[in-house]
């Protein structure tokens, strides 16, 4: 196991920074759409991996389909559309839990750790628990909260232009529970709504449409791109902010960029799908263990591997008879895996 | 022209305490200046504030006239490279991505490093000794690599401007003396080196010049042997210390002394020596405050030289000719006035034995020092034997160690002791 982590992390001395990306992204890539694959042939229908692949290659390329209507239906309206949001609510929470790990140098870090996801919470349950009811209201509230408790946070941890990341962090711990402190008492005051409100706060895909996907994407996808051009700044950050500073790097303002950008992405996937656990703080570690630390390849792999990670426990999450919230299954996987590697001395305590 | 570094007027408070108190010094290009001074003088700021990390309260940087408070980091990048006093480094990246990192001022954000790159970061690991560290993780190497590492990564930079923070405090003997030299080298292709140096014997052999700083302030400046002064270093740190030419680079060496050699001492000592066997103990009787006399040695006697050096009342007699009377009576005149005689293990010889016989005759207390056995010094026979024996029949007899020594001067000084013999001192088991 060591000498297979070794070759993977160094890789082999020729191999540029580059190609091991590449390598890496082409086969995440491949592992993804497998996923997807399967995940789709998987419910009360059960739908063979070959149409599937027709069903969806068919709806692609505009071409035409000997799969019956009905499994066209099933795969492109419900399967497909809720296969598509995982992907793209893994990727989200993946990427910004690998920058905040960065960002805080800090294996506690976690996409949420600014307030992010409490700020959604609140919005969210705010909206449910709301007498008028409005279609669009929900993921709107929860993404306008939790970008109201990024914001708030850093504010808070800002004197004289610098915002200290060790301040950050607390601030960020005090709104978290202020935050949970009034969603408590929301939820105390709930009444009927409470089961909905507790169901969106332990993370869900249900109901997913593709509107809902192509406003996540065009979230996510710009926000990603912006991570990765300041990939090879977030390394150079990693030695420290003096450092950095004395390397070239405008420390301020790249720390301002990484944590405005990945507090984007995770207020995007938290207002679709709840407060969904451990993705963000699992998944990069296991990366960074495989590939190593430096962002420009942990980047891609990690966003990629959330992807794929969060399909495959949303399958796993609604096989079952009655569905489970993704959330629960995530932490259920995520928890002991993480611990397993903790104990094997492999995840390190930066 | 334009002094590679410009500090002008300058002052930092740090949390509300001034830190540096309106500096102004500048730096030649192609200048190694070291930074000395106390814990807490402002060093490690002063660095800082030349790199552009914290923003002066008032003043001005100028880096090759360029002032740094205009230039955004990218920009001061190019110009100044720093070697911090340690790195935080929480992930596992290889040493060469560290020192690959020096190169992010001169790549573009999405550019990608080209040969020109790779080669400026494999000279830097050769140089500073980390090549085959190379592919090691940075967590894994020693304190003492790491900051060689750190300083692969500054070389990578290829900077005019070089600061180092406390660059050999991590190392050991060898990479010290091996990384001052590599900065000389850098300093005569033409680069300037400004580095905070608590070592103040290296500062003062590897550097051009030095700026003594306390108190927030530049206090002196110039070349070692001009800056380092038994008064400055006093006033600077705040102990008695006495600063001597090293026997062997020639430059300053500064030696220091604890409190017990606060200047609580007082009164002449007359320090009969020869063949350098006085000089640790003038440096130290010094130090603790006594007025020092020597004699008789020879003109070009070591222990001469140190009379000199601190300013002692010396007896001399010509190089290889024996104590004449003349001698002999001006050593009588010193022992008279002296509050007490310390004899150090001298070699007895002919020569010498009236400046011996004349402590015998002595009235004040007499320190004989239990040096080197009497068989490896006694070239005068029987006849030095009974010299010796009657010497240590009357005084008081230590060990070969200076602050024994002085304490024990301090101790017959005090009581006014007239030549009784206490041998009991010889067993103090102090070290």
């Amino acid at each position: 196991m060591q000498q297979i982590l070794i070759y993977c992390k160094h890789g082999c001395k020729t191999m540029n920074t580059r190609v091991r990306t590449g390598a890496w992204v082409l086969g995440l890539l491949c592992a993804l759409v497998a996923v997807a694959l399967v995940s789709a042939t998987i419910g009360p229908v059960a739908i063979g991996v070959g149409s599937v692949a027709d069903i969806a290659l068919a709806a692609l390329l505009d071409g035409t389909t000997d799969a019956p209507a009905g499994h066209r239906t099933i795969v492109m309206s419900i399967r497909l559309p809720r296969i598509v949001l995982g992907a793209l609510v893994g990727f989200a929470l993946a990427s910004a839990g690998t920058v905040m790990q960065g960002f805080f140098r800090n294996p506690m870090a976690d996409p949420s750790i600014v307030g992010v996801s409490a700020g959604a919470a609140t919005g969210a349950v705010a909206a449910i628990l709301a007498p008028i009811a409005f279609p669009v209201a929900l993921p709107v509230a929860a993404f306008v909260g939790a970008l109201l408790a990024g914001f708030g946070v850093y504010v808070l941890a800002s004197e004289g232009g610098r915002t200290p990341v060790g301040t950050l962090l607390l601030a960020g711990v005090a709104i978290q529970t202020f935050l949970g402190a009034v969603v408590s008492f929301m939820l105390v005051q709930a009444g009927r709504d409470l089961r909905e409100a507790i169901y969106w706060l332990m993370g869900h895909l249900q109901h997913s449409t593709w509107t809902e996907a192509g406003i996540v994407a065009a979230v996510v996808v710009p926000g990603f791109l912006g991570l990765l051009v300041y990939a090879r700044d977030l390394n150079v950050l990693l030695l420290g902010e003096e450092d950095a500073h004395s390397l070239g790097i405008e420390v301020e303002r790249t720390k301002r960029l990484l944590l405005g950008v990945s507090s984007l992405l995770t207020a995007a996937a938290v207002a679709v799908a709840g407060v969904i656990g451990f993705v963000g703080l699992v998944v990069p570690h296991v990366m960074r263990l495989l590939v190593g630390p430096d962002h420009r390849i942990l980047l891609p792999t990690s966003a990629l591997a959330g992807a794929a990670f969060l399909v495959a426990t949303d399958t796993v999450a609604r096989a079952g008879t009655a569905e489970l919230p993704v959330g629960i299954v995530t932490a259920a996987v995520g928890a002991p895996f993480f611990l397993y590697l903790l104990r094997n001395r492999e995840v390190r305590t930066p | 022209m334009t002094p590679a570094i410009d500090v002008a007027d300058l002052s930092v408070t740090l949390g509300g305490v001034s830190v540096l108190d309106s500096v102004s010094t500048s730096v030649d290009e192609g200048r190694f200046v070291g930074l000395v001074g106390p814990n807490g003088a402002g060093k490690t700021t002063l660095l800082r504030a030349i790199n552009g990390a914290l923003t002066p309260d008032r003043g001005t940087v100028r880096v090759a006239g360029q002032d740094i408070a205009g230039l955004g980091s990218r920009a001061t990048s190019r110009l100044v490279a720093t070697v911090p006093q340690s790195t935080a480094s929480a992930f596992d990246f290889p040493v060469r991505h560290v020192v690959a990192m020096g190169r992010t001022p001169h790549v573009g954000r999405l550019g990608t490093r080209t040969a020109a790159d790779r080669a400026a970061v494999d000279e830097a690991m050769a140089r500073a000794a980390v090549a085959d560290l190379a592919d090691r993780p940075v967590t894994d190497v020693s304190g003492g690599e790491r900051q060689r590492v750190v300083l692969a990564r500054a070389l990578a930079q290829d900077t005019p401007v070089l600061l180092l923070d406390e660059p050999t405090s991590d190392l050991d003997v060898n990479h010290q003396v091996r990384t001052l030299e590599l900065v000389a080298d850098l300093v005569d292709e033409g680069r300037t080196v400004v580095a905070a140096i608590h070592d103040l014997d290296l500062a003062a052999r590897y550097c051009d010049e030095l700026r003594l700083l306390y108190e927030g302030e530049i206090r002196a400046a110039g070349p070692p042997a001009s800056v380092l002064t038994d008064a400055t270093v006093e006033a600077a740190f705040g102990v008695r210390a006495t600063v001597t030419e090293h026997p062997i680079t020639g430059s300053a060496s500064v030696t220091a002394f604890g409190d017990d050699g606060a200047r609580e001492g007082d009164g002449r000592i007359h320090v009969v020596g020869g063949g350098g066997a006085a000089t640790p103990l003038l440096h130290r009787l010094d130090a603790a405050g006594f007025e020092p006399s020597v004699g008789a040695v020879s003109a070009d006697d070591r222990d001469a030289e140190t009379a000199r050096t601190i300013g002692a009342d010396l007896v001399t007699i010509p190089p290889y000719a024996p104590v004449d009377d003349a001698a002999r009576a001006a050593v009588a005149d010193r022992l008279s006035h002296a509050d007490a005689v310390v004899v150090a293990d001298v070699t007895i010889a002919p020569g010498n034995r009236p400046v011996l016989d004349a402590v015998l005759d002595a009235s004040a207390p007499v320190v004989v020092v239990d040096g080197r056995p009497l068989d490896e010094r006694n070239v005068a026979g029987a006849a030095g034997r009974r010299l010796d024996d009657r010497l240590r029949d009357r005084s008081v007899v230590v060990a070969d160690e200076p602050r024994t020594v002085v304490d024990a001067v301090r101790r017959v000084v005090s009581s006014g002791t007239d030549g009784t013999p206490c041998r009991d001192i010889e067993a103090d088991p102090r070290p």
